[in-house]
């Protein structure tokens, strides 16, 4: 019955074993190399943190709206439950697939290239289904007393929705985003397919700049690398030592994850606290 | 819930009209996403199936696209995709149902809100993490039991998706055993059965459907897993139904190719969308099958 607790404990004593000697301050901060002992994951941190900051900049407005309407707008009819349907069957569709959508779509047909923003698209496309489904059921949690009470003060739906449904779900929807985005954060195979490369030795172009208007799109068109594909790229190479270095970067990766978990969990707590109807 | 009738204020009512649509917009993006993944694989295959047939796409034993000797078919490919998602539910099942009659049945409350938090922290480990346990920690264990065991094997790979999958199963199980309501239960302990034979012939056939659909669902996570296949599998597409070999599955061509410089468009590039669309289809029976098993548990007892 324990198995899955002791495979979880197994998988992180043996990554920490072998791959904690390796953790450095050096290794978070050098770029890839041909020598094991000098190679690290800078780029690959960076290049999750910025397809993690794209996905969730354009998972949210269309999770979180196509949930509000799944739960406080749809009426009975043929269109909301194909929508459903469709929901449910999206969730259950495999990784790599979306991968080849997106190569279809985004990089041949609106030319985005093998860029940031292709990859952040790419996963929010895979993370909505999650977030759609946690949203309905954070937003399902409202009683109907508060929408009659807003009603009964002369609210109009949009009213209702905006300041009291979401504002007391966010709780519930921040939980589903974070525990969305830290499987995205694991993703490699659909990110594969679009053509993410594995060894890339530069970072992309600063978010800021000093001239005016000060901020600048411009990474969002750079090749990248991610730390889970960074690590794929160290496993399939023959040499030992770059195992370690896989280990290590598998350590840094887990410990993203369950960061992310914990953080989830304490957020869920927190506002089950506050709240009470 | 009903609207309450608006004022006469024009503005106002266009307000909501325009965000109700801009929602349902959002709701409709989801159907999008399916039609452009429909689109595209349908689109990209047809150049593929314009030049190879569809009778020799299925019944042809070989699968070489890339060498010069080219053969396509994609027999040794759903083999492999075949052989390690039985190896990973042999597993999986087994271990996920009894997790699942533990938990729902047996476990007391305490001990549930601590193993079922845990077990959902196991689907958040990345895949490719799971590839390198494969890879470098299970093949050698199952080498020292088969010695002749190559460096990469189905047999590993099947395992560790086996384990990735318990998860998905115990959990959908469990929300289906718990669903059944306790009066049965009572009933079974009022004729004087014990706690497993109720477990076992009360509460589990009447949970019969969410519990196939729970292992539906388990295939289908199985079928489309990849990081773990591409690392520990091997990347040659053998016809095989040997766990012990090594072999390719769909998932993993697509990752081979997707690595290497083949240029758009050219056949060898194309198939990556054939497999794909295997792939899909393949997917979409079981989750289909697992829609309908799930809709049906929830409506029995009321």
């Amino acid at each position: 019955m324990l198995t899955g607790s002791l495979a979880l404990t197994a998988l992180i004593v043996s990554l920490a074993l072998n791959g904690g000697p390796r953790l450095s301050w050096q290794f978070l901060t050098s770029y890839p190399s041909r020598f094991p002992e000098q190679a690290g994951i800078l780029t690959a941190w960076v290049g999750t943190t910025l397809v993690m900051f794209v996905t969730a900049l354009s998972a949210v407005p269309l999770g979180v709206g196509a949930a509000v309407y799944l739960e406080e707008y749809a009426p009975k009819n043929w269109i909301t439950d194909l929508i459903e349907i469709n929901i449910a069957n999206l969730a259950g569709v495999p990784s790599i697939v979306y991968g080849l959508m997106a190569l279809g779509v985004f990089v041949y047909q609106f030319h985005l290239g093998h860029s940031i923003l292709t990859a952040g698209l790419t996963l929010a496309l895979l993370i909505l289904p999650m977030v759609i489904i946690s949203t309905r059921e954070a937003i399902r949690s409202v009683p109907d007393s508060i929408r009659e009470a807003a009603y009964a003060l002369g609210a109009t739906k949009w009213q209702m929705v905006k300041d009291h449904v979401v504002p007391y779900s966010t709780g519930g929807i921040l939980t589903g985003l974070i525990i969305a985005l830290s499987r995205a954060i694991g993703e490699s195979a659909p990110l594969i397919t679009i053509g993410a490369l594995s060894f890339i030795a530069f970072l992309p172009h600063p978010p800021w700049q000093s001239q005016f208007p000060y901020v600048s799109f411009q990474w969002l068109m750079d090749p990248f690398t991610v730390m889970p594909i960074q690590m794929f790229n160290w496993i399939s190479r023959p040499q030992e030592d770059f195992h370690l270095n896989a280990a290590a970067a598998g350590l840094v990766l887990m410990g993203m994850t369950l960061a992310m978990n914990g953080l989830a969990i304490y957020i869920r707590f927190r506002f089950r606290k506050r709240i009470r109807w | 819930m009903p609207q309450p009738d608006l004022p006469h204020r024009p503005l106002r009512r266009l307000r909501e009209r325009a965000i109700e649509f801009l929602l349902l917009l959002a709701a409709l993006s989801s159907v999008a996403i399916t039609v452009g993944i429909v689109a595209v694989l349908v689109y990209d295959s047809w150049t593929f199936f314009r030049h190879i047939s569809l009778i020799e796409f299925l019944t042809d034993r070989l699968w070489t696209p890339l060498f010069s000797d080219a053969h396509y078919g994609i027999l040794p490919l759903v083999a492999g995709t075949l052989v390690t998602t039985a190896v990973a539910l042999l597993l999986a099942l087994p271990v996920g149902t009894m997790t699942a009659i533990y938990l729902s049945e047996y476990a007391p409350h305490r001990v549930r809100e601590t193993i079922k938090p845990l077990l959902e922290l196991l689907t958040a480990v990345p895949t490719v993490v799971f590839g390198y346990f494969a890879l470098l920690m299970v093949t050698p264990l199952l080498q020292r039991i088969w010695t002749d065991l190559p460096g990469f094997n189905m047999l590993s790979a099947g395992l560790v998706i086996g384990v990735m999958i318990i998860p998905y199963i115990s959990s959908v199980s469990e929300d289906a055993m718990r669903a059944v309501p306790l009066h049965l239960r009572e009933g079974s302990y009022a004729m004087g059965a014990t706690r497993l034979q109720t477990a076992l012939r009360v509460v589990m056939p009447s949970a019969l459907s969410g519990i196939a659909a729970a292992y539906v669902l388990g295939v289908s996570r199985a079928i489309g897993e990849t990081m773990v296949v591409a690392i520990a599998a091997g990347m040659q597409p053998t016809l095989t139904l040997n766990p012990l070999e090594p072999a390719e599955t769909i998932t993993a061509y697509i990752v081979q190719v997707s690595l290497g410089d083949l240029p758009h468009g050219s056949i060898g590039f194309q198939t990556i969308f054939a497999a794909g669309l295997t792939l899909f289809l393949m997917t979409l029976v079981f989750n289909i099958a697992g829609h309908l098993l799930r809709k049906q548990f929830r409506q029995p007892y009321s």
